[in-house]
């Protein structure tokens, strides 16, 4: 059934649907209505057998979660931007140990300066942690990819990070199908570990590991992840035949035979679509849903026909340049495809139809820098820069 | 991008953002796509906020705030000083304001003769509210009379979305005040009174 809803309570309806067992949360700023409505379901009866515990930090709250995951509970929370980089030891943790949790990444800027607004800073910076990390471009994908993100995630013990950007999609109202619950129980049987901490039959979980194996088990662990690509694509396939909706890695639209793709992930491929309607010029886009693992070949397929790929991006590698087109660089090693990164819409700048159009219009006419940021005031920066060097002299 | 894109100017506390999203909730109902967001400035009381709703016949993809809209609601008329709500507007648009005064009382006699008088319009949303509801929260008034100026929403949704979001009491007071909008810019006449 369609309804109207916010981004926030279908993904959290839809979390109930996954028959989740324990939500340890930090519930304070920066947090979404998402386990604010997760609670208020597990306190009101409608999750029978969930536990939802409110934890003093978002570093409490993975903790907590690896417990949870590590006893065999189907394990999930959320958090954005600074909790998020609170988590990041956890993180690492979570993977390491092999831990199917999934949790909503709400994008928001990285401070300083402060900023509550949107950009995929937060999840960009823990792209190397070894999870899982799937970016939705609307709210009825997010939900889509929760389902999946569980299946995929436990099938391989690897925890999974759903990125939907921050109240661009969080505080969203839009039409959207919360996956129905039987449907759901289809897709989702209960969660089978394959070792799980028990008092009756105790184990050891995450024993020290010293020179002589520390690199084999990081090497299995990048194996594995590296299998979600595969494994995701199964799941994909049969989440579009139970119900007609595209979870896919890669999202093309009018890719065939474009002589310029832009790459770009989450809610920005929608206006993307709108701007390549309007322009009709043989430009495509490829929409990312799985950036880590990253699909390489798969990339490299869906690019290696183009003249020009131009990444934007929602994060930049300071001192650097992009994050997603590095990757993109490497999966076209080789091709003489030309590669430029434009960062749009840091701390909740809007990404505007018009500005992409200049974007491409500026692509187009061979005046793209090779690195660029959309909008940016260049007087202002300009004017800075030169005190910057006045001062400096 | 046939879309009808509505923009909505208040301060925190009188639930623009709220307006906002029941306004897609009743498009809906109505049997069109529709999408409702808001732009948070610094989340306090009193502080400018703006929101904004699509309503179309096809799927809405775009995720970038409104500049051009079809149709502006103030909700709060102290803003018109100090924010550009009127910026992007459509010709020819629409505009609602929140106020006991008309359009030329405000100052707006120019955009009044660039827009047409039937474009533009002021409903006392707060006083309605006040009377109706026993509080000063113009937003479920402003959606009454906005369903009336531009006949993009029906009556009957917005009454079910007010339903489906408040508590019985709550939602049937606000419909009266609704009802009491939206018969103010039908015939203002009527209910200056």
């Amino acid at each position: 059934m369609r309804e109207q809803l916010e981004g926030s309570r279908a993904v959290a309806e839809t979390i109930g649907r996954c028959r989740v067992q324990v939500v340890p949360a930090y519930p304070i700023t920066p947090q979404t209505h998402i386990v604010e409505a997760v609670g208020a379901m597990a306190k009101d009866g409608t999750l029978p057998g969930c536990e939802f515990i409110t934890v003093e930090s978002e570093f409490a709250a993975m903790s907590a979660a690896i417990g949870a995951a590590a006893a065999g509970a189907r394990t999930y929370t959320a958090t954005a931007s600074q909790g998020l980089l609170y988590m990041a030891e956890a993180l690492f943790n979570a993977s390491g140990l092999g831990m199917p949790i999934v949790m909503t990444v709400a994008n928001r800027a990285i401070g300083a300066p402060i900023n509550i607004w949107n950009d995929h800073s937060d999840a960009m910076s823990q792209r190397d942690c070894g999870w899982i990390q799937l970016y939705a471009e609307s709210n009825q994908a997010a939900a889509d990819l929760h389902v999946v993100a569980f299946r995929l995630a436990e099938a391989l013990n690897v925890p999974a990070m759903v990125c939907m950007d921050g109240f661009l999609l969080t505080h969203a109202f839009e039409p959207i199908e919360v996956p129905d619950a039987a449907l759901v129980d289809r897709f989702l049987p209960h969660r089978r570990p394959q070792q799980q901490l028990d008092p009756d039959d105790p184990v050891t979980i995450g024993a020290m590991v010293g020179p002589e194996a520390f690199a084999e088990v990081r090497y299995l662990a990048h194996s594995q992840l590296r299998r979600a690509e595969e494994v995701h694509a199964g799941l994909a396939a049969e989440w579009t035949s139970l119900t007609g909706r595209d979870v896919a890695a890669l999202a093309p639209y009018r890719l065939e035979g474009a002589d310029t793709v832009v790459v770009a992930l989450g809610s920005v491929t929608g206006t993307l679509q709108d701007v390549l309607d309007e322009r009709a010029d043989g430009t495509g886009l490829l929409n990312l849903r799985l950036y880590r693992p990253f699909p390489n070949a798969a990339v490299r397929e869906a690019l290696a026909g183009a003249r020009r790929v131009i990444v934007v991006e929602r994060a930049f590698a300071p001192g650097a340049g992009g994050v997603v087109s590095a990757d993109v660089q490497c999966a076209l090693a080789g091709t003489d495809v030309e590669v430029s990164t434009v960062v749009a819409g840091l701390g909740g700048r809007p990404v505007t139809t018009a500005a992409l159009h200049g974007m491409l219009d500026a692509a187009a006419a061979g005046y793209l820098p090779r690195f660029d940021f959309l909008d940016l005031d260049r007087p202002l920066v300009e004017r800075e820069l030169a005190h910057l060097r006045g001062g400096a002299s | 991008m046939t879309a009808f894109e509505i923009r909505l100017h208040g301060r925190g506390g009188q639930g623009v953002v709220t307006a906002a999203e029941l306004l897609s909730v009743a498009a809906f109902l109505d049997g069109h796509e529709a999408q409702a967001f808001p732009s948070f400035g610094s989340e306090r009381m009193g502080a400018p906020v703006t929101s904004f709703c699509r309503i179309s016949s096809t799927p809405i993809r775009t995720h970038e705030p409104v500049s051009r809209p079809h149709a502006v609601v103030v909700a709060d008329a102290t803003l018109l000083h100090h924010v550009d709500v009127f910026g992007g507007l459509r010709a020819p648009g629409f505009v609602l304001i929140n106020s006991v005064r008309t359009p030329a009382e405000l100052g707006l006699g120019d955009l009044v003769e660039q827009m047409g008088e039937s474009q533009i319009r002021c409903v006392p949303a707060t006083d309605l509210a006040r009377r109706h509801v026993g509080r000063p929260l113009p937003n479920v008034c402003l959606l009454g009379a906005l369903a009336a100026l531009t006949g993009q929403v029906t009556r009957d949704s917005l009454e079910s979305a007010v339903h489906e979001r408040f508590p019985e009491r709550i939602a049937t007071a606000n419909v009266v005040a609704l009802d009491a909008a939206y018969a103010h810019v039908r015939s203002p006449e009527a209910t200056h009174a």
